[in-house]
């Protein structure tokens, strides 16, 4: 399992105000942690890969205007060989958009989730549906997307102490 | 045994108690794999789930670790009290308009707190609303951490310090605000809520 990835990313410096605090929280930064693992590189994958979900991860990275994070997502991705590769031209930057109908959705929908999940309905699972997208993976990348957005507001949170405790 | 009739799904915020009713097909339990019914924790003694576990089975292992980051999160001891960390929640559902989220954890620090005043003025205002001082800089937090990408700046994180939260509350109210940027990302798409069924007259 990877360690201490939103402390890495925060920077959260070692003896530092914030670090002492956290150390009453080391079973929620472990439980993160395994979080990451779980839908980023789950043992069931089922219909989104670990190159998809990196790609994914890496582009809801960008919509939150987290460089780092993004950067640990691309690392993923390139980890995840050949099949990353595509991925990184089509899925793991906003401006692009892959041509599969499938996955067109399953990033349609990862955005959707990531900027603007209020503005989801029963509608948006009806078109995952409909561009053949299994209810088990609409779960899974639910989970996924909303996990990176947990992530990325533990991080941001967690910086913006920095310097001030 | 059959369906009781739906009522109608709730947009507007409220404290009463809710039903939430998903948009795919819950896992069956006298279906689910042992890995499904170990990760709802479905043990001889305990065979009550909810149709949102039920629905999120279909993901068993993010379900496994999620279930108890949450409890930790929530109902951890020392640091921010438990009725701030339900203000953190609220001001996440607030945001995303989670309606159910929302209701739950409303009614939480109601509870928590003895009065219904400061929900009262959050609903009806949203982000905007005014509060007491303590309350407010902590709902602020919130909601700023809640948008995307998330708003907050050395100078929120000043303002929280100077109002006299410790290190340790106000990492407390970074995780409460975002495990409800996770949870809010599920329960408002995945479903939604409704009143529950009127129960018939004794």
């Amino acid at each position: 399992m990877q360690t201490d990835i939103i402390e890495r990313i925060a920077g959260i410096a070692a003896g530092s105000p914030l670090a002492e605090a956290l150390k009453a929280r080391a079973e929620i930064m472990k439980l993160s942690d395994a979080s990451h693992d779980a839908v980023l590189r789950p043992k069931a994958p089922g219909g989104l890969s670990h190159a998809v979900r990196a790609a994914l991860a890496a582009r809801m990275a960008v919509w939150l205007g987290d460089d780092a994070l993004a950067g640990h997502y691309r690392t993923l991705l390139v980890e995840a060989g050949r099949a990353g590769s595509d991925l990184a031209a089509t899925v793991a930057t906003p401006e692009a958009a892959p041509r599969d109908r499938r996955l067109a959705a399953i990033v349609r929908h990862a955005d959707l989730l990531t900027r603007e999940p209020r503005a989801a309905t029963r509608d948006d699972i009806q078109a995952l549906r409909a561009a053949g997208v299994e209810e088990s993976d609409i779960v899974r990348l639910s989970e996924l997307t909303a996990f990176v957005n947990y992530q990325a507001r533990v991080i941001a949170g967690f910086r913006s102490l920095q310097g001030v405790l | 045994m059959s369906e009781p009739v739906q009522n109608s799904p709730v947009h507007e915020f409220t404290a009463e108690p809710l039903q939430w009713v998903p948009y795919l097909t819950p896992v069956r339990l006298e279906e689910a794999t042992p890995e499904q019914l170990d990760a709802m924790k479905v043990t001889p003694s305990n065979k009550k789930v909810s149709d949102y576990v039920l629905t999120l089975a279909h993901d068993p292992e993010s379900l496994a670790v999620r279930s108890p980051l949450f409890n930790a999160i929530m109902y951890g001891r020392d640091g921010l009290s438990r009725a701030e960390r339900e203000l953190g929640a609220v001001g996440a559902s607030i945001v995303n308009h989670c309606v159910y989220c929302a209701s739950v954890h409303a009614a939480q620090f109601n509870r928590l707190t003895e009065r219904t005043d400061v929900i009262e003025r959050i609903f009806a205002d949203g982000a905007a609303a005014e509060l007491e001082e303590h309350q407010q800089v902590i709902f602020d937090f919130a909601v700023k951490l809640s948008e995307t990408p998330p708003a907050v700046t050395h100078e929120d994180a000043a303002v929280l310090r100077d109002c006299g939260l410790s290190a340790l509350e106000i990492a407390d109210l970074v995780l409460s605000a975002a495990i409800f940027g996770w949870a809010n990302r599920l329960m408002h798409t995945l479903g939604e809520p409704r009143r529950p069924p009127a129960k018939p007259a004794a």
